[in-house]
């Protein structure tokens, strides 16, 4: 039985200046419903692109993505319909400084998905309860730590009920302590079905929760698979140096 | 000395009880107020939409589609600029004369003529202020409010604007003190405002010290109050983030 796909990406090209720099050069993959599917690489090896252009937050200069079914790509598509579907987690968190941790996550629903306050928070203070963090709600952003904002962050997003989760670099602005805090989150939302894209260097975590990992360098995906086929037995030599010099 | 208080007294009395003069300064006043208030709500009101205009064309020429909407967003994006050009290029005086002898024509109500002129000469001002204020902001800020989905106006309106506004609260606070101090210049289009007031007093009672004294007075009073009351807001918008 093949599983449903939720993403498909086509040729994907980005190129900044003019055609100076090629960020992507045809990238082509299809993400799978539920699948957990890590990017990694070393920097500037387009992965960040990769996952800002299937949102669109970075428009492509070529290729064609198609979410559940739509290409986004294409003109006069309301972008805006898809984001809603899709969350979004960044390497610096990107909280709303100005707004309490709940007005955080209830901003997004009552303006945007129309849900009543009540309802809203009632969602919020679940989502917030199981990252352990419901004794947060009225604080702001500046009084978090670090894995708390990023915790928050992903509820956030989670609380638009997304299809999809995308994340850049989720653990890269982290204390090292703080690290284990966030995986945790991501861990126990694979286990429950998301379908998540996770642009990261942790590659314990991608080892532990992957379904799929791309290796990707110079703009291109040079391997995928398992990730007991991308870290046991590389095939690339590039792969082989990449990983040796990170494991 | 008593006779030096006395000859105040008495100059006092003369210049703003006898004939009720100070009513010249207080409806003056009261004048003054007004124009400032209606030129800084028209100004922050032309100032966060050509702030805009000028920054979401800065931050979206490069991937806008030819079509409808750039052909409209660069043709806004031009006139924003001219006008920003032509009222900071010009003196407000002159302004206040064109707005007054060749736009207003048909107006006789020469406060409404003045809090357009001043405002629409704000507008300029506050726009670049605003538009510091908007550059300022983190662009991560932006980008979290568009993938949660929300549009571009949306964006500005609850993330980007609310920060902007409380990094630029301090020069807009200039600006307003700046204007209240600018709408002196009144007097050309005929209009009663605080300065005028002081000035036909001079006219009537022959001296200079005390009525033109007084106007300094009440101007720097009024500074220094708006001046405190900013600074006030300013540390309870702060202090929500703490």
């Amino acid at each position: 039985m093949s599983a449903e796909i939720i993403i498909s990406v086509k040729d994907l090209q980005k190129h900044f200046n003019a055609g100076a720099v090629h960020a992507l050069n045809g990238v082509s993959v299809d993400i799978e419903k539920s699948e957990v599917l890590v990017v990694i690489g070393p920097s500037g090896s387009g992965k960040s692109t990769f996952l800002r252009c299937l949102n669109l937050l970075e428009r492509p200069t070529g290729g064609s993505v198609v979410f559940e079914g739509t290409d986004i790509t294409a003109p006069r598509v309301n972008i805006n319909l898809y984001r809603r579907r899709m969350g979004m987690v960044f390497q610096h968190f990107n909280l709303f400084p100005h707004m309490t941790v709940l007005k955080n996550l209830t901003l997004g629903p009552t303006e945007l998905l129309k849900k009543s306050p009540a309802e809203a928070e009632k969602k919020a203070m679940q989502l917030l309860e199981r990252v352990g963090l419901s004794d947060r709600a009225g604080a702001y952003p500046s009084q978090l730590s670090g894995g708390q904002k990023q915790r928050i962050a992903i509820v956030r997003a989670l609380c638009m009920e997304p299809d999809v989760m995308l994340f850049d670099e989720p653990t890269s602005a982290l204390d090292p302590e703080m690290v284990g805090e966030v995986l945790d989150v991501m861990k126990e939302l694979a286990k429950v079905g998301m379908t998540m894209v996770v642009v990261t260097h942790e590659m314990g975590f991608a080892r532990e929760v992957a379904d799929r990992v791309l290796f990707m360098d110079e703009g291109v995906i040079v391997e995928q698979g398992t990730p007991e086929e991308i870290f046991d037995h590389p095939q690339s030599e590039r792969l082989q140096s990449f990983l040796s010099k990170v494991l | 000395m008593a006779e030096a208080f006395a000859k105040i007294k008495e100059s006092f009395i003369f210049n703003f009880i006898e004939g009720a003069r100070w009513k010249y300064i207080t409806n003056g006043l009261l004048v003054t107020l007004k124009v400032t208030f209606f030129a800084l709500l028209l100004g922050i009101a032309i100032g966060v939409v050509v702030a805009m205009i000028r920054s979401s064309y800065d931050q979206t020429k490069d991937e806008m589609q030819p079509g409808f909407g750039k052909t409209l967003m660069t043709g806004l994006n031009n006139l924003a600029r001219l006008y920003l050009t032509v009222i900071r290029g010009t003196p407000v005086v002159v302004q206040l004369l064109i707005g007054y002898f060749v736009i207003f024509v048909s107006t006789t109500n020469t406060v409404f003529v003045a809090s357009m002129v001043f405002g629409i000469n704000s507008g300029a001002y506050i726009t670049e202020i605003i538009r510091g204020g908007i550059m300022s902001i983190d662009p991560g800020q932006f980008e979290a409010g568009r993938s949660i989905g929300f549009n571009y106006i949306q964006t500005m309106r609850h993330i980007i604007i609310p920060q902007a506004f409380k990094n630029v609260l301090p020069s807009l606070a200039n600006e307003f003190i700046a204007l209240l101090k600018e709408t002196a210049v009144c007097g050309y289009i005929g209009l009663m405002d605080l300065t005028k007031g002081g000035d036909v007093i001079r006219g009537r009672t022959f001296s200079a010290f005390m009525p033109l004294i007084a106007v300094a007075l009440i101007y720097l009073l009024l500074v220094i109050f708006f001046s405190w009351l900013i600074g006030k807001l300013e540390r309870r918008l702060r202090s929500s983030e703490r």
